[in-house]
């Protein structure tokens, strides 16, 4: 009898197996020879190349100090290390023998040319809200990048992960393909700006947390999360900026990288904003548009303490000498830790910039950010002030941007906590946050791990 | 409070958020670490801590107590420079000299952690450090020059 049973078991088993096969199993696309730049029309190229920059491709496929699209960038997950795929036309390593439908079909459904699923760090699950008439355009910019032979690495993802068939299961959970709908009662702007922000530029990749497989949760749409060690702020009404951003600021933060009220883009988030100074600006006035009806209007309360915020700020920087008498007392008062006096490493590092002198807009040390205007300062979590501290802010090679020096050498563990719980003291109203000293241990490590 | 120099202990009065680098020059007559931008930006103020390089001048001395603190001078002396200073010189590789200490000690730190850095480890590792004379080429040469110094045995010179 309970032969029976185990045998009756096996064969359900198999079954489901051979159906769950079936339903995940997915044909190759024939493989073309790579079509002729010729056979691309430039305007189409020209929109594709501000397409591309706003789904910010380059970021996921290219290498550090590697050629672009030419795929190997190491993406960390939760479930292994995933490297983004050569994307340029090369035919034996890149995307060269894909045709247009083969192209559709791992943007729309996360499925590559020979078949195989795709892991949803590639972001098909926005991509698929991606129009055709777009699709072609980005697949026109591609197939013209230069050729880069480089085979990428192989996946390192924990068992049973590393099988791909896996993935129809999620996709079953998790991919909607409906496709964008626009909302007739929102402007042409506003619905271009979602289109984009639901679409390639998947926003809510970063900015969305996820669940324990990995899938963004709806509830919490655009609620804040978390990208390659940062925290990706809420873009909701859950935001915490301290001032509250309207469209007009965050054009400004998208185009440029930085609004004077608001910090610098920093982390994976410079990259975006890099790429984004290079799109037509109504495009990213689209964005702007709709991110800032998602995070809707400030109340008047925290409007009232912005204004309030702001010409503190303003005060700072018109008074002259470089430290408050008060932070100047607060650096005495170190007879207990002399050596982890958050407020004496402030004035001792940080006022010379953040507070001492208003330098011409512009000029590469000037308009570092009054604290008090700081986001990063206000987050759930200090994940990004330390890393801020430890890294400093550098532009990407051979680009202009902020910068900031990093203290990973100058200070101690201990001296970066003490800053860190200082700052949030002093800058903001939110409680104190309570991991400090592991977040300090954990960033150190992520970067002895990974220099870059 | 004290501060660990050069493997000397120094005692010295001042206010907790004073820059390292303003102790070195006004009361220790330290003067190789120079004063560029007082930002953190341009490195001429770099000096070693524990391993790292560190900008002086953006580094308050109460952050400082109970950790090892070397200066150019702790890499040699004009009778016997070490194998960076050598390999500068021997390079020429100062045309005004103002931001060479700072490059000194940032090669000094690269060639402790990394004995045979690549070309482009040099370029990174350097990239903190500007020359307004434009000399970088030969600072690089004598980062690379100095390498093969430190791997004959640092002959010439006292490592630091």
């Amino acid at each position: 009898m309970a032969r029976r049973i185990i045998l009756g078991l096996l064969l359900v088993l198999c079954v489901l197996s051979a159906v769950f096969v079936a339903f995940a199993w997915r044909t190759a696309i024939a493989p073309v020879e790579p079509p002729a730049r010729s056979t691309f029309d430039t305007a189409l190229i020209a929109r594709g190349a501000s397409l591309a920059a706003i789904g910010d491709c380059v970021s996921c496929h290219t290498a550090p100090e590697g050629k672009p699209y030419a795929g190997g960038f190491p993406l960390h997950t939760q479930f292994g290390t995933i490297y983004g795929t050569n994307i340029t036309p090369d035919a034996e390593t890149g995307i060269g023998r894909w045709t247009l439908p083969a192209f559709r079909r791992a943007m729309h459904e996360g499925v590559d040319r020979e078949g195989r699923h795709l892991y949803p760090a590639f972001p098909y699950d926005h991509f698929t809200n991606v129009s055709d008439d777009d699709l072609q355009a980005l697949y026109a910019f591609l197939m013209t990048r230069e050729p880069v032979r480089a085979e990428t690495p192989p996946n390192d993802l924990t068992f049973p992960l590393n099988f791909r068939m896996l993935i129809a299961g999620w996709k079953l959970l998790y991919l909607e393909s409906t496709g964008f709908r626009p909302d007739p009662a929102q402007s042409g702007d506003w619905n271009r700006g979602a289109y984009l922000v639901r679409g390639l530029g998947h926003c809510g990749a970063c900015h969305t947390p996820r669940n324990a497989l990995g899938a963004e949760k709806l509830d919490l749409d655009l609620g804040g999360g978390e990208a390659e060690g940062w925290h990706a702020p809420a873009l909701n009404a859950a935001t915490t900026a301290p001032i509250p951003w309207t469209a007009d600021a965050l054009l400004r933060y998208l185009r440029r990288g930085a609004d004077e009220t608001h910090d610098t883009a920093i982390g994976p988030m410079a990259a975006v904003v890099n790429n984004l100074s290079a799109v037509p600006e109504s495009e990213v006035r689209s964005i702007a548009t709709y991110i800032a009806s998602v995070m809707g209007p400030a109340d008047e309360q925290r409007q009232k303490r912005a204004s309030q915020i702001v010409a503190k700020a303003r005060g700072a920087n018109e008074a002259s000498g470089s430290v408050s008498e008060v932070q100047r007392q607060d650096a005495k008062k170190s007879d207990l830790a002399p050596q982890s006096n958050g407020a004496a490493i402030y004035a001792g590092s940080c006022a010379v910039c953040h507070v001492a002198l208003e330098r011409p807009a512009g000029s590469a040390s000037g308009n570092a950010l009054h604290l008090g205007l700081s986001t990063t300062l206000s987050l759930p979590t200090p994940v990004n002030l330390i890393r801020v501290i430890l890294q400093g802010i550098a532009p990407a090679d051979g680009e202009r941007g902020p910068i900031m020096p990093g203290y990973a050498g100058a200070f101690t563990d201990a001296q970066v906590g003490a800053l860190v719980s200082y700052l949030r003291a002093t800058y903001t109203d939110r409680p104190e946050w309570t991991d400090v000293d592991r977040q300090v241990r954990k960033a150190r490590q992520s970067f002895a791990e990974a220099p870059e | 409070m004290n501060l660990d120099i050069n493997g000397k202990t120094f005692q010295i009065d001042a206010d907790p958020t004073t820059p390292l680098l303003y102790i070195l020059r006004d009361q220790l007559q330290l003067n190789g670490a120079k004063f560029g931008c007082g930002l953190g930006q341009c490195g001429a103020c770099t000096v070693i801590v524990d391993k790292q390089p560190v900008f002086s001048c953006i580094t308050p001395v109460s952050a400082l107590q109970g950790r090892k603190i070397r200066t150019i001078e702790g890499l040699g002396t004009l009778e016997n420079p070490g194998p960076v200073q050598r390999a500068f010189i021997e390079e020429q590789a100062a045309q005004c000299g103002y931001c060479i200490p700072g490059m000194m000690m940032r090669a000094q730190a690269l060639l402790e952690q990394n004995p045979a850095p690549s070309k482009s480890d040099i370029r990174r590792y350097m990239n903190a450090n500007l020359c307004r004379c434009g000399t970088h080429m030969r600072i690089l040469r004598a980062v690379e020059r100095a390498a093969a110094f430190v791997k004959d045995g640092g002959k010439g010179g006292t490592a630091g």
